[in-house]
């Protein structure tokens, strides 16, 4: 395999899992929760595509809608499922002032009951839906082939890094999240209003989460009810050592982890491949114990008393 | 002294004496459906107190303990399952471990050892993360481990399943387990390690202002719960007489959590109470998704039922009940804790 191809599939998985772990990592902002149910999102948003079915073959459903189309009706189902996720759950429990192990704990409730609503859909097994085919063609500059999509994903994710950054200096909105996510407490006497700062950014992972389905099945075209587990690991783990509470750390970390997670596999020996995942978290564990406080955050960015 | 010892046990103590109660009644019965059902619940107990004297104690979720039960349970399985047929299962075993007829109980003490030692080793790493990164470096080692095993296939039999492991798990051989277990986690409570423990987890500056050495606390809790949910796997495996990778993923993890909190996760009475609660409601759902009989037709929620409402459940107590049905309390008199 050509090393620029090779480079160009490491950063689009990259930009992927940086998707995610962006999505995690404004929740984890303001609320100081990991969403475990950040996955689960994802799966929903692909399923969204096909028709629900027990069926063996699904029919296209908002899949064979024209190409705007789709995307705005997914972002809409999957930001407006993050929401309810927020308003139903996450809410009344922040209302009881529960500490953050029982958030922790709730928010694995929520994605393992999603997972269980797609199953009981969709049931368990895989199932296949073509969207965007065009983009699986290759394309060819000065005699390297590369696939669209691995194209696509890399300008879609810095379109929407780029709409982040400009929405967190800009927006008034976004400077509350910042402040939020900064000293909780001191915004809120400042005038930030609680549930609609943390209800924007449950908005806003939703609708990163709605991205990461449509690049995500673009490239693979396979639907399972646990697709988003992996993903949402990936997504941990990136927000993990990227540094908790740093949204630059979070796409960092994800980013990072993706690549590894590509060069990994093309460059270990054949038999060694199957267990690269093993290998990878294994030295994310190990990064992490010569900095817990993550990659790129400053050293002394630790718990303040 | 005696009255002490007896006060200082009395939470452990009177928890055995009810499950006993429990499990005499539901024998006399004679209703196997349901006495199995409750040798179930008895081997889930294992593993929760396990999950709890790491989690209760330092308040720190652990998404990783699942690796433990299948380092333990394949770890037995290799030194007690079918003889004739282990070199078809697992030709990977080196030779004195192919031929090693090891009895039931040294085997399973041996296993969950190799489980310790894997927390130890892990637990290096994973003890000095902070509150928020510790959960998801469990959940990193539980995917680790999930990952070797499926790929090792000469000794795990990788995506397939082994056959065979002797059963030897009885209601009363999970009851007797149960209560060592909920004896050992008790004690662990009320020893010095435990209380220095729940030390960090109500306030870890002033744990550590008072010199407390958190990372060796957790170690020490972390090594046990291991060992003890271990114990529990190996239970598992010898119950059901079948072994599968995929069983050891997030679906066991979900369980034993609910389990863990739904009883209320700060205390061993909400562990064991929370694991008979989530079983028996398992059991009814169940129950629900093969039907009732109602007038002569037979109604029966559709399948998948079961996970939504344990799930739904388990998110309601939550909400309403945030540290879970007994929060705090432990049964008895508790003047010590």
């Amino acid at each position: 395999m050509n090393t620029i191809q090779l480079l160009v599939d490491a950063v689009s998985l990259g930009s992927d899992f940086a998707l995610v772990a962006l999505g995690i990592g404004v929740v984890f902002g303001v609320m100081r929760m990991i969403n475990f149910a950040h996955g689960d999102l994802i799966t929903i948003g692909a399923y969204a595509l096909v028709v629900p079915t027990a069926a063996d073959l699904a029919p296209p459903f908002i899949g064979a809608w024209p190409g705007l189309l789709l995307v705005l009706a997914i972002t809409a189902i999957v930001t407006l499922v993050a929401l309810a996720t927020e308003r139903f759950a996450f809410r009344p429990l922040r209302r009881r002032e529960v500490n953050s192990a029982t958030l922790l704990i709730s928010s694995f409730a929520v994605s393992y009951l999603l997972q269980s609503i797609v199953l009981f859909v969709h049931t368990g097994r895989p199932k296949s839906v073509s969207i965007f085919a065009s983009l699986t063609q290759q394309l060819e500059v000065g005699g390297i082939r590369v696939a669209w999509v691995h194209v696509v994903t890399i300008l879609v994710t810095l379109v929407l890094l780029a709409a982040m950054v400009t929405f967190l200096r800009r927006v008034r909105a976004g400077v509350e999240m910042r402040a939020a996510a900064e000293d909780f407490m001191m915004a809120r006497l400042l005038g930030v209003r609680a549930d609609r700062v943390i209800a924007i950014a449950f908005g806003i992972s939703g609708a990163l989460a709605a991205a990461v389905s449509i690049l995500f099945v673009s490239k693979t075209g396979v639907l399972d009810f646990r697709m988003g587990v992996p993903l949402a690991i990936a997504g941990f783990v990136g927000t993990v050592i990227g540094g908790m509470g740093s949204l630059v750390g979070a796409v960092l970390g994800g980013f990072f982890l993706g690549v590894a997670s590509t060069l990994l596999q093309a460059l270990l020996p054949e038999d060694l491949r199957p267990a690269r995942d093993a290998l990878l978290y294994g030295l994310v564990i190990l990064v992490l114990w010569v900095r817990p406080q993550g990659l790129f955050v400053a050293g002394g960015a630790g718990e303040r008393i | 002294m005696i009255i002490r010892g007896v006060r200082r046990l009395f939470p452990g103590l009177s928890l055995i004496i009810g499950l006993a109660v429990i499990c005499v009644a539901v024998h006399l019965t004679g209703d196997l459906l349901v006495e199995n059902a409750l040798t179930e619940a008895l081997v889930y107990m294992v593993m929760v107190v396990g999950l709890w004297v790491f989690v209760g104690n330092s308040g720190i979720i652990s998404f990783g303990h699942v690796s433990f039960a299948m380092v333990g349970a394949y770890a037995s399985a290799w030194q007690t399952c079918c003889l004739a047929m282990r070199g078809v299962f697992m030709p990977g075993l080196p030779d004195w471990l192919l031929h090693a007829d090891v009895p039931v109980v040294v085997a399973a003490l041996l296993a969950a050892t190799l489980a310790a030692a894997y927390a130890a080793i892990s637990g290096v790493a994973i003890m000095r993360f902070g509150t928020f990164s510790a959960p998801i470096g469990l959940l990193s080692l539980l995917f680790v481990t999930k990952t070797v095993y499926e790929n090792w296939t000469e000794v795990t039999a990788g995506q397939s399943s082994i056959v065979g492991l002797p059963l030897y798990v009885d209601v009363w051989t999970a009851l007797g387990v149960a209560c060592l277990a909920i004896v050992l986690a008790h004690l662990y409570k009320v020893s010095a390690h435990g209380l220095r423990l729940q030390a960090t987890r109500e306030d870890q500056a002033a744990a550590r202002a008072s010199g407390v050495v958190v990372w060796r606390e957790r170690m020490i809790a972390y090594v046990l719960s291991a060992f003890l949910f271990a114990i529990g796997g190996i239970l598992y495996g010898h119950f059901l007489g079948t072994l599968a990778v995929s069983e050891f993923w997030l679906d066991m993890t979900f369980l034993t959590l609910a389990m863990l909190v739904v009883g209320g996760m700060r205390s061993l009475t909400g562990a064991v109470v929370g694991t008979l609660v989530v079983s028996a409601i398992r059991e009814l759902l169940r129950a629900g998704e093969q039907g009732f009989d109602i007038a002569g037709t037979t109604v029966a929620a559709p399948q998948g039922t079961q996970e939504i409402a344990l799930a739904a459940i388990l998110l309601a107590i939550l909400i309403f009940r945030p540290l879970g049905l007994l929060g705090d309390r432990e049964l008895g008199i508790p003047p010590l804790t």
